[in-house]
């Protein structure tokens, strides 16, 4: 078996056991990532500090005196600023921009004994669904449609992610989470992704999109990898005001355990019209398993699902026409030389930002203006808080509510492509999860018709990922998911 | 008291409201740790979160909110136990995130009052709308390069306290005295230095004139005018402009003005029409601000005594008019001199050294109180000798002038120079004997009623005993060898 199909805590156990080395490990990924360069996962390849920090590793695992995640080969969404390395938020306004520090969750993970490999793609500064609006193109899906070799996205933002951990060309990846953007791709492309409760990691040294909503997270080839990365990531951070001052729970130690008795909730406002039956039956198979794992199904209404799509879209582009201000070719990044100041600004924005980026700053500028604001910031504001409380009172009656994570399998490059509403879509089910703030995973449950994977999404209340975990897990030994993409790296 | 301006077709009130700026006295910035120190190296107290670097998130600095609070709590203002902090969003280079963080709705401080001392002994309360707390912005270096601007940001980020007045100003010096007492209140505070020549205290002034009583005017608003002088130059300047404006038949435009304290003049520089749109919203980066009461009770009671209430003390405890204890309480470093003087002694002898001599004294050497060569207790023991008779009053402004010349204390030089008052009788009577003899025209025109010549006497006695003589002694003895 290929070292790089193993998970992390398979790798963990047998480089405990020295079955192989750090070094050997990262050494294969390294090959792995080269071999994956067509699908352009990664922005930036980091082999050199990889092997640094692999040797460092195998000093300690020889010493019996291992870390958490010592030899685990991580690639790193381009939205956590590393230093030293570049920094892009896959945006053009910000290419050369090495960052002097480490962002908290990355220097997390290394303190925690895993390695970079490199940085990874995603669309610019996270806004959007499919990793097609970066500015060093569009990262491709290692999936193919049975009997159609067109190339399809890999949903987005954190496509590079997902794309890289599912071909193997990375053993876990990070991601962030502003409106789905771990548990869409991870829904895509076959593999787990977790978006924490905002506030259990912290978003400092991350690029910001949209404050509020921003939440880093694992993305995984299992349920159990994404504790254990989780782990390693999560924690409070004085440096994050929002970071919450809560312990760490064991999550790991959540994988596994029964479900026996708990009750999972299932939205009916969740069944769209004209949502496609696979997606439906999916969903049926999922509820069907949690029974027959000793929990029960509950009924409930989360009434305000309706607006949260258009809340989001109103919330996301006004914080993010703010923290994208500081992009004005003043201090660092990229600067278009004007006549005037104010073409200064022009020149260098217009040119910096990509068309989506564009869109979104305007709609954000728009609902904030004077006469604009109560009528769409403000009353989003308001939509938000009733739909944190449908979740509230739903939590009454259930501890963890299951869905589907996307209305639809990975789609082809070219398609939804020109109508933006459309492709806003994609984040119906995941939206609601990040105005409320709670936890949430995609776990892959089945493959489309043509042969596409499909992820189920696990909701949990807030700090209670262990619930999420333990569900996520469940379902996953019941899907017994084993499909594997068309591009393995390294496997051609 | 409401000072009318007489213009053309008559009188006119002005309204007046003064936004004030003051930089909070902390180490570290409002939600940096980088440093404040003024007149540091450009760009050498900038960190990543200043400098709006990607990923960089704000953390508040507590003590910033207490100096806000407790000066809050010195304006006898509502302190709101839950504010909110907002995103002022603008472009331009010395604003690095392209966002000011301050407030907007809910401001940690609401409504308060401050007392004026007018010169006619009335008191005048002026509102205070609200205090809040914001970044200030860096600043912008035109002149370092022909074509180029350059940017400090030293600043950026520093806190600074936004304090909004009611529009209860009527007149130029009303709003001196407005300013004159808040910086006097928060120097008592520690909460800012308000020194306005490190632009630590800066001032926006909404200036608007009416018929009196009549409905309010149009209003411009001078920006940054960075001294009480110059606060109450431009409110002159602009009141007359707008009332000239009116007079003429035209209209006042609302807009954004600024002093040219070279000319004298207020210049239009952006009209209502041109204003920013700042798209206020709360940073999602920060907590909405909660405050324990418990906390604002402990501040409130560690206030210290503000100029009102030690006015008040020093015109009870030591019978001073409220002329000399306002004096005294204008900086809280001379009300404590005055105290230690006064410490045991005549309160008013020590109140005149302290306002007309020393202040004086200070005032042709250009030195502040903490720079005074005479301290408190030397000045004290100078009243001591002039109270024990050992030095006349004429004797210990020599004396005086001797101590602000070497720093010495006032005994030393009365050893040194033999200054000692003559309370001798016997050397007195010498003295006035030898006067009487050469002076016979003055004492027989004094004996024929001619009594305003004592003055004329006593005066060549004191010239004959080079000032030593005890003065109230020879009036004394003079008297009654007249009378003999």
């Amino acid at each position: 078996m290929s070292l790089t199909a193993l998970t992390i805590g398979q790798a963990r156990d047998r480089l405990r056991r020295k079955d192989f080395t750090a070094r050997e490990l990262a050494e294969a990924y390294i090959s792995a990532m080269a071999a994956a360069r067509p699908l352009n996962a990664f922005l930036v390849e980091t082999p050199e500090r990889a092997l640094a920090a692999a040797a460092q590793s195998d000093v300690r695992l020889q010493k019996g005196n291992a870390l958490p995640l010592d030899g685990v080969p991580v690639a790193v969404k381009d939205l956590f600023c590393t230093e030293g390395v570049e920094t892009t938020a896959a945006s053009k306004i910000l290419a050369g921009f090495v960052p002097p520090y480490e962002s908290t969750v990355t220097a997390n993970l290394w303190r925690n004994g895993a390695l970079m490999l490199g940085k990874v793609n995603l669309d610019e500064f996270a806004m959007g669904s499919a990793t097609i609006t970066s500015a060093r193109g569009p990262t491709e899906n290692p999936w193919r449609r049975k009997g159609d070799n067109r190339p399809l996205v890999p949903g987005g933002s954190s496509g590079g992610s997902a794309s890289a951990v599912a071909a193997r060309a990375a053993l876990a990846a990070t991601g962030t989470d502003t409106g789905g953007s771990i548990r869409q791709p991870a829904s895509f492309c076959g593999i787990v992704g977790l978006k924490p409760t905002y506030g259990r990691c912290s978003r400092w040294g991350i690029v910001a999109f949209a404050s509020s909503l921003d939440q880093a997270g694992p993305m995984t080839r299992d349920v159990r990898d994404a504790a254990i990365m989780l782990q390693a990531m999560a924690g409070h951070d004085p440096k994050d005001s929002t970071s919450a001052p809560l312990p760490v729970p064991d999550f790991e130690q959540a994988v596994g355990q029964s479900i026996k008795g708990l009750r999972i909730g299932i939205p009916k406002e969740y069944r769209l019209d004209g949502m496609p039956k696979e997606i439906e039956t999916l969903w049926q198979r999922g509820i069907d398993w949690i029974k027959s794992a000793g929990a029960t199904t509950v009924d409930i209404t989360l009434m305000m699902t309706k607006y949260a799509l258009a809340t989001y879209y109103i919330i996301a582009p006004a914080e993010a026409s703010s923290n994208l201000a500081r992009y004005d070719g003043v201090r660092f990044g990229l600067r278009v030389p004007g006549e005037t100041l104010d073409a200064m600004y022009e020149n260098t924005r217009g040119q910096g930002f990509g068309a989506e980026v564009r869109r979104r700053v305007l709609i954000g500028t728009y609902v904030l203006s004077a006469g604009y604001y109560d009528a769409y910031y403000l009353k989003a504001q308001k939509v938000r808080t009733l739909i944190a409380r449908d979740f509230n009172e739903a939590f009454k009656s259930c501890d963890a509510i299951l869905t589907p994570t996307a209305p639809s399998a990975a789609f082809a490059v070219g398609e939804k492509m020109d109508d933006p509403i459309a492709m806003y879509l994609n984040d119906v089910f995941t939206v609601p999860v990040n105005l409320a703030g709670l936890p949430a995973i995609s776990v892959p449950a089945g493959l489309s018709a043509d042969g596409l994977p499909l992820g189920l999404q696990v909701i949990g209340k807030a700090f209670d990922e262990e619930t999420v975990l333990r569900v996520a897990a469940v379902l996953e030994d019941a899907a017994k998911f084993d499909a594997r993409p068309a591009f393995v790296a390294g496997s051609a | 008291m409401s000072a009318l301006v007489k213009g053309r077709t008559g009188e006119w009130e002005v309204v007046i409201g003064l936004e004030v700026h003051a930089q909070v006295i902390s180490n570290a910035k409002l939600f940096s740790g980088a440093a404040t120190d003024f007149g540091a190296e450009p760009n050498s107290q900038v960190s990543f979160v200043d400098a709006a670097f990607p990923g960089m998130l704000p953390v508040l600095n507590r003590f910033c909110v207490e100096q806000a609070v407790k000066t809050g709590l010195g304006l006898d203002a509502e302190i709101n136990l839950h504010s909110v902090f907002d995103r002022k969003n603008y472009f331009y280079p010395d604003l690095p995130a392209g966002y000011q963080i301050s407030q907007f709705s809910r401001p940690v401080v609401g409504k308060g009052k401050v007392a004026l001392d007018m010169p006619d002994g009335t008191v005048r309360e002026v509102g205070i709308t609200r205090l809040h707390l914001e970044q200030d912005a860096g600043k912008s270096l035109h002149d370092q390069h022909p074509s180029k601007t350059y940017v400090d940001f030293n600043r950026a980020g520093v806190a600074l306290m936004e304090i909004v007045s009611e529009p209860d100003l009527r007149s130029a010096e009303e709003a001196g005295a407005y300013l004159r007492k808040l910086r006097s209140i928060l120097r008592y505070l520690g909460t800012c230095d308000a020194n306005m020549e490190e632009g630590n205290l800066r001032c926006d002034c909404n200036v608007s004139v009416r018929k009196p009583g009549g409905k309010l005017g149009t209003r411009c608003e001078i920006k940054n005018v960075n001294s009480i002088r110059f606060v109450m130059q431009a409110i002159e300047y602009e009141t007359r402009r707008q009332i000239e404006v009116i007079e003429e038949g035209g209209a006042v435009v609302q807009e954004t003005r600024l002093f040219d304290s070279g000319k004298g003049v207020t210049r239009a520089m952006r009209t209502k029409e041109e204003s920013h749109d700042y798209r206020y919203f709360p940073d999602p980066d920060l907590l909405p601000l909660t405050l324990d009461n418990e906390w604002v009770a402990k501040l409130r009671a560690n206030l210290p005594e503000l100029p009102d209430a030690k006015k008040a003390r020093l015109m009870r405890d030591y019978k001073l008019s409220a002329y000399d204890a306002e004096l005294l309480v204008a900086e809280r470093e001379h009300a404590d001199f005055f105290e230690v003087v006064a410490k045991g002694r005549d309160p008013k002898l020590a109140s005149s050294w302290v306002t007309v001599e020393l202040f004086g004294a200070l005032n042709k050497l250009g030195k502040s109180i903490a720079d005074s060569p005479i301290a408190a207790g030397n000045l004290g023991e100078l009243i001591d000798l002039i109270a024990d008779g050992t030095l006349s009053g004429r004797l210990a402004k020599d004396v005086f002038a001797e101590m602000i010349a070497g720093g010495k204390s006032a005994r030393a030089i009365v050893a040194e120079k033999g200054l000692k008052q003559v309370t001798d009788t016997g050397a007195i009577e010498a003295a006035i004997d030898a006067v009487l003899v050469k002076e016979p025209d003055k004492v027989a025109e004094y004996r024929a009623g001619k009594e305003k010549l004592l003055a004329f006497l006593v005066g060549q006695v004191m010239k004959a005993t080079q000032g030593k003589a005890n003065p109230a002694l020879v009036n004394e003895l003079l008297k009654k060898k007249l009378a003999s």
